[in-house]
């Protein structure tokens, strides 16, 4: 059981270190995607460690709401892109004190 | 073949859920106000669109706003409870409509429509709205100029606005876990849209939609992260199983604190708090001033009752573990916004810092985490959380309104050494623009005052009077803020031709106008709002 709980441990570590490291906002958000499936196996892992069924319905949830937020950050993303040429995060810099 | 018959007379009947329609209406009326506005996007003509889809949304958020006023009414008491509390668990405990959250409910609802106001205002752009024509053109493009030409409008920006509204609204009233996922999406997704479609400085604004999309999504995983370690730890998602998990202390302590602290980062980013704060400024100035008002107001209030829903009901039995951090929080947060909206060049960096101080001030008031004795009538920390949020709400819906008016020929101009001279110029637009920064400082007499005054009154109950000292002091350091900015809009001579106030239409006007009655009415009379607030009581759980 244990070992389920730190794959997804490490898979959610991965993405949180790509969203701080990664300058592409595509790949950032690749990244969240990521963070958002190690949760899932997080989910169904402890959910046949508890022996109910709420874990895996949540994780049925938090995949409507993934695909949900993949179209609407994208939309963001490709508007973006379209105005600059380019989806880098370190570019979009024109709100600073 | 018998062992199939025999799983399949063993298997329970799936019973339907009961769902308590009538309680949950506002809710069912202002989704059914969204759909419909979807439905008209793809079947009215376009000429008359903008207006039908006002008038939706206005009647759906009046009508909403009448249930909610009905089902308050009707919040049977909880008996046994060793505090006042109404209300009662609903949709198959999903949700918890108490007093709290339909009070919630009330607030959100006038924001909306204050907001809605100043979302269908049309007269400062010579007829079109403050949104973009066609977001998916780029700035400067031909296609946009071609848009501008045949005066494209996105209507969508109504019903967007009041998918956020529902998602608020049962932000506010989750009682598992999951709900309040879900909800902060809903809440979310519209929001993250809305603040890439100023029609002027296009560019800024697709970055703030972009800030805003890629840290809230980022919060939001550490809030389901929390989620799940919640339910590895309680075995569900049900608020009150948490909170009988938590007192027994049934699993590791590390699993428990791991949980409270991601599910903590999630809510403290909404509700901007110091060290998640750093989106605010650049997302309120960057999103059009009318989504920065219906955020500023909505997001805080409906994170802030999250906030209080999860830490008082679900881990109110290791208050010990989690009350240090918030009061290293809020210090922190009141300070940081106090002292860097002073420096802030820009109008609505520098409010976005002031909301920053503010969610401090409401975090004073929650770490004090008093709910009160029946022998005793002191303000309880949610009832006094909730009309500073009434309060502040208002006043910043009303400032950002102030904000839409000044300008000059390239849209509004929001740096500050352009609103010298204002007062000479519009009086009462400035004396209004005065009278919520005299709010905001918590000067007696305004709403403002009150609020601050309620929420260190709770603190001080809950016997953090250490934290109450330090939040005075730093009211007092952010008062000198404000009258600056007031020195500056009465007693500085404009340069050059100073800015220009925008004639707007009874919209935005009757805004500002019931921002000011109500900022200046809850300061005088506070009376009425504040028995209704301390009579919604304590969160069913």
């Amino acid at each position: 059981m244990n070992e389920y709980i730190t794959l997804s441990l490490i898979l959610f570590t991965i993405g949180c270190v790509g969203v701080l490291v990664r300058r592409n906002a595509i790949v950032v958000f690749m990244c969240i995607e990521l963070m958002l499936n190690a949760t899932n196996l997080a989910f169904v892992s402890f959910s046949r460690q508890n022996g109910n069924l709420d874990g895996q319905v949540a994780a049925f949830f938090v995949m409507v709401v993934a695909a949900a937020e993949v179209v609407v950050g994208l939309s963001i993303i490709v508007s973006i892109y379209r105005a600059r040429r380019s989806a880098s995060v370190d570019e979009a810099s024109l709100l600073k004190s | 073949m018998i062992a199939t018959f025999a799983t399949a007379t063993d298997l329970p009947d799936i019973a339907a859920p009961d769902i308590e329609y009538a309680l949950l209406a506002p809710i069912f009326i202002i989704a059914g106000a969204a759909v419909l506005g979807v439905i008209v996007e793809a079947f009215w003509p376009r000429s008359s669109r903008f207006l039908v889809q006002t008038g939706i949304a206005v009647v759906g958020i009046i009508a909403a706003f009448i249930d909610t006023v009905w089902v308050f009414q009707d919040l049977d008491p909880v008996k046994d409870a060793s505090h006042l509390a109404r209300g009662k668990i609903a949709a198959e405990g999903a949700l918890a409509i108490d007093g709290p959250g339909v009070f919630a409910w009330g607030i959100l609802l006038i924001f909306g429509l204050l907001s809605m106001l100043l979302f269908a205002e049309r007269r400062l752009e010579g007829g079109l709205s403050g949104f973009t024509g066609r977001a998916a053109d780029a700035p400067g493009s031909a296609a946009e100029v071609e848009a501008i030409k045949h005066r494209v409008e996105h209507t969508e920006v109504f019903p967007l606005a009041l998918f956020a509204l529902v998602g608020m609204m049962l932000f506010a009233t989750s009682n598992d876990l999951l709900t309040m996922f879900v909800a902060l999406e809903v809440l979310s997704l519209p929001l993250y849209l809305l603040c890439g479609l100023a029609r002027r400085r296009r560019l800024m604004s697709q970055e703030a939609a972009l800030k805003y999309f890629l840290l809230g999504a980022f919060s939001s995983v550490f809030f389901l992260y929390g989620i799940a370690l919640t339910y590895g730890y309680s075995g569900s998602f049900r608020l009150s199983d948490i909170d009988v998990a938590v007192t027994n202390r049934s699993d590791s302590e590390n699993m428990l604190l791991a949980a409270t602290a991601l599910i903590a980062v999630g809510l403290l980013f909404k509700i901007g708090a110091v060290p998640f704060h750093t989106w605010t400024p650049d997302v309120y100035q960057g999103a059009p001033t009318p989504v920065t008002a219906f955020m500023a107001a909505g997001t805080k209030a409906a994170a802030f009752l999250a906030l209080l829903r999860v830490f008082f009901v679900a881990f109110g039995g290791s208050s010990w573990d989690w009350r240090p951090t918030i009061v290293a929080v809020a210090i922190i947060t009141m300070f940081l916004g106090a002292v860097v909206s002073i420096s802030q060049t820009d109008v609505k960096r520098m409010l976005a810092y002031s909301s920053i101080a503010h969610a401090g001030f409401l975090l004073v008031g929650f770490t004090g985490a008093y709910i009160g004795s029946s022998d005793s009538s002191r303000v309880t920390s949610t009832s006094s959380i909730l009309f500073y949020l009434t309060v502040y709400g208002v006043s910043s819906i009303g400032a950002f309104a102030v904000v839409t008016l000044v300008r000059d020929s390239g849209g509004e101009t929001t740096h500050l050494s352009k609103w010298a001279g204002l007062g000479k110029k519009s009086p009462l637009l400035a004396g209004s623009f005065a009278l919520f920064m005299l709010s905001f400082a918590g000067i007696p007499l305004t709403g403002g005052f009150i609020g601050k005054w309620t929420v260190f009154s709770a603190a001080w109950s809950g016997g953090f009077w250490w934290l109450v000292v330090i939040g005075v002091l730093v009211s007092a350091l952010a008062a000198y803020f404000y009258v600056r900015v007031i020195v500056l809009m009465f007693f500085t001579d404009p340069v050059g031709e100073g800015p220009t106030v925008a004639a707007p239409s009874i919209m935005t006007t009757g805004v500002i106008a019931v921002a000011v009655i109500v900022t200046l009415g809850l300061g005088i009379i506070p009376g009425p709002v504040l028995d209704l607030a301390q009579h919604a009581g304590a969160f069913v759980r």
